[in-house]
């Protein structure tokens, strides 16, 4: 099954191109989109991605071309309007960041929708298609696209490799690296254009619509695994390279399936396993962490119990009832005991009262002693 | 070196800064001289613009009037001249790196565009969080790391820089009584070695046993000279206004011992 899967690839030129396509946009948006999401800038990559539209709009009518690099010029020079015009917002009026953001997003969205719509009614032959902008059509890559592509792509990750001190620099501690001389606004502006081609270039591949998850998602995912910046843009990159691939292959095969929503889908499998399963980050490894403590809690606890009892009777292996324990202290569950049995830490009495065990003793007194809810006392 | 031109001229100069953000002024019209080797800590209540001086003579906001001398040159921004210390809540401590690597950055202005830090910077990080007692936390990532940690990994970052001037927002906010005391020390070894420290400072209790100048701030600033000469009844009213009879107590007590 996978042995035709890769026969079909190889031997189709169509899917070739395809595969290939999305192999670059996946590589440079894991990249990219691990500074985006570093910088929390996630909701900026979805603003400038639909800031592109009237720009392809504008770029076809006045041209009548659909060469790819007239196109995405023009939407690269949109997106690059819309984020300059986020910024004057933010800085000149009172309005705040999202707000801006919001604005910028759905006008200029709907500025290109309207231009699309224009252009739909235009009676020039080369008109159809524009629409692949929107939800992104892998299928209809061609070589020349490709290209593009390459080159953008090219340029992005040879810039970031070539300024990744300086752009870790200035994510970690904008203020520190302005005080110690480094060029902050010019790395800024050309970090952001980095992001403006990236987002350019996974215009005709996942669409305006949904390229924002291009850049997020996989970023996000990736974040689970590791700690190292480095190792999180080469997960990033596998996590991007992973879901283009399927979605536009899966697009490709099945027939009016637009690609950006199927790369969303395999982006959204990818993100839910690092959620739940990824260590150290991960849900299921919080929730099994926060049981293991409280299972210590609890142990320790009818320990010094159990000990506190035992003082009052001149037999410190005196048994005792559970309702009692159950008394002074939450707790006093028959799971407890039993995990304290398997220890050898108390003994069972009979079918209510329970004592502890010489070595139960040491342990008691020893974390009475300590004073804490000690993990390091051998009930771990 | 443009700046080592004349061996009299003070660490630091501030002349008429003001800074404002909207129509508020922040700072209006403050003068400050400090001179070489010296521990200054600028004292104020809330929003008297503290963290805006040092900001503003680091040039990381543009004042609205006045300059900044530093060794009698006009200051812009520059590695080997001033090592900053910033607030610990200034940046997102869940950043994938490590603690190693956070030092190493205070080198990365001496690096210069493009180069990467090598051995050399990673021998001088490990010597600088040797200082600050955390060498055995170099490969740590950062995010586990406690607030008198943290502090302490900002202070090694400005150390690798070897400035003869250190600014430093609130370097005791958030540690342990502990962690506060081997923090003054390393900042006595600095002025033992000739250089000049500015921290911003909350703690009136404490002014006179660290410092030994101090300038209180409000907007304008109240007083600036040596701690025991600055910190009484009438100046610490002017800088705190009608609390001072509750603060004043506790600081002019300690200084007057």
């Amino acid at each position: 099954m996978i042995n035709e899967f890769f026969q079909l690839i190889i031997g189709d030129y169509t899917l070739r191109i395809v595969a290939m396509g999305a192999i670059i946009l996946g590589l440079t948006s894991g990249c990219l989109g691990t500074f985006a999401v570093l910088r929390q800038q996630s909701l900026l990559g979805d603003a400038i991605a639909h800031a592109t539209l009237p720009g392809v709009g504008l770029a076809f009518m006045l041209t009548q071309s659909k060469n790819p690099l007239i196109l995405l010029l023009g939407a690269g020079m949109s997106g690059w309007l819309g984020t300059m015009i986020i910024l004057l917002i933010t800085k000149t009026t009172r309005i705040k960041k999202d707000t801006a953001l919001g604005m910028v997003l759905s006008v200029f969205f709907g500025v290109g929708l309207v231009f699309l719509t224009i252009i739909q009614k235009m009676p020039t032959a080369t008109k159809a298609g524009l629409d692949k902008f929107l939800f992104g059509n892998a299928a209809t890559l061609l070589m020349d696209d490709l290209k593009v592509m390459a080159v953008l792509a090219g340029i992005a990750i040879f810039t970031l490799i070539l300024f990744w001190k300086e752009f870790k620099l200035i994510v970690f501690d904008y203020d520190f690296a302005k005080s110690i001389g480094v060029r902050i606004h010019f790395l800024d502006v050309l970090l952001t254009t980095l992001m403006v081609m990236t987002i350019v270039l996974g215009l005709q591949t996942v669409g305006v619509v949904l390229m924002s998850a291009m850049l997020v998602a996989p970023a996000a995912a990736a974040r689970q695994w590791t700690d190292k910046l480095s190792v999180m843009v080469l997960l990033a990159s596998i996590f991007g390279i992973l879901a283009g691939l399927m979605g536009a292959l899966t697009s490709s095969l099945i027939e009016n399936m637009p690609t950006g929503p199927t790369i969303v889908v395999y982006l959204s499998g990818i993100v839910m396993f690092s959620l739940l399963l990824a260590p150290h980050r991960g849900l299921v490894f919080d929730w099994i962490k926060i049981n293991r403590q409280r299972e210590q809690i609890r142990t320790s606890t009818m320990l010094k119990n159990l000990l506190l009892f035992s003082e009052i009777n001149t037999d410190p292996f005196h048994p005792h009832d559970m309702a009692a324990l159950r008394a002074v202290g939450r707790g006093a569950f028959n799971r407890t005991m039993l995990q304290l049995l398997k220890k050898g830490l108390v003994k069972r009495h009979d079918q209510n009262r329970w004592a502890l065990t010489p070595e139960g003793l040491k342990v008691a007194k020893r974390l009475t002693a300590l004073h804490e809810e000690s993990f390091d006392v051998g009930l771990t | 070196m443009p700046y080592s031109t004349n061996p009299n001229s003070l660490a630091i100069e501030v002349m008429d800064l003001t800074v404002a953000y909207g129509e508020k002024p922040v700072l209006w019209d403050v003068d400050l001289k400090v001179p070489r080797g010296v521990l200054l800590a600028i004292v104020g209540p809330n929003g008297a613009g503290k963290s805006t001086l040092i900001k503003a003579i680091l040039g990381l906001i543009r004042p609205a009037a006045g300059q900044v001398l530093v060794f009698g040159q006009r200051y812009l921004p520059h590695a080997k001249m001033i090592g900053y210390v910033p607030q610990r809540g200034s940046v997102d401590w869940d950043f994938p790196t490590s603690v190693l690597d956070v030092v190493m950055m205070g080198r990365y202005g001496h690096l210069g565009w493009i180069r990467r830090p090598g051995h050399a910077e990673r021998q001088l990080a490990k010597e600088c969080l040797q200082k600050v007692g955390m060498v055995d936390f170099a490969g740590r990532q950062i995010s586990q790391l406690s607030g008198g940690q943290q502090q302490r990994v900002f202070i090694a970052r400005a150390f690798i820089q070897d400035a003869p001037i250190y600014l430093m927002d609130e370097p005791f906010a958030g540690v342990d009584a502990t962690t506060e005391k081997s923090i003054i020390t390393l900042l006595r070894e600095l002025r033992s070695q000739g250089k000049t420290v500015v921290c911003v400072h909350h703690d009136l209790e404490t002014l006179k046993e660290y410092f030994d100048w101090t300038m209180l701030l409000n907007v304008r600033c109240v007083a600036l000279g040596k701690v025991e000469e600055v910190i009484n009844h009438e100046n610490l009213r002017r800088a705190y206004g009608g609390r001072s009879a509750f603060l004043a107590g506790a600081g002019i007590n300690k200084a007057d011992k």
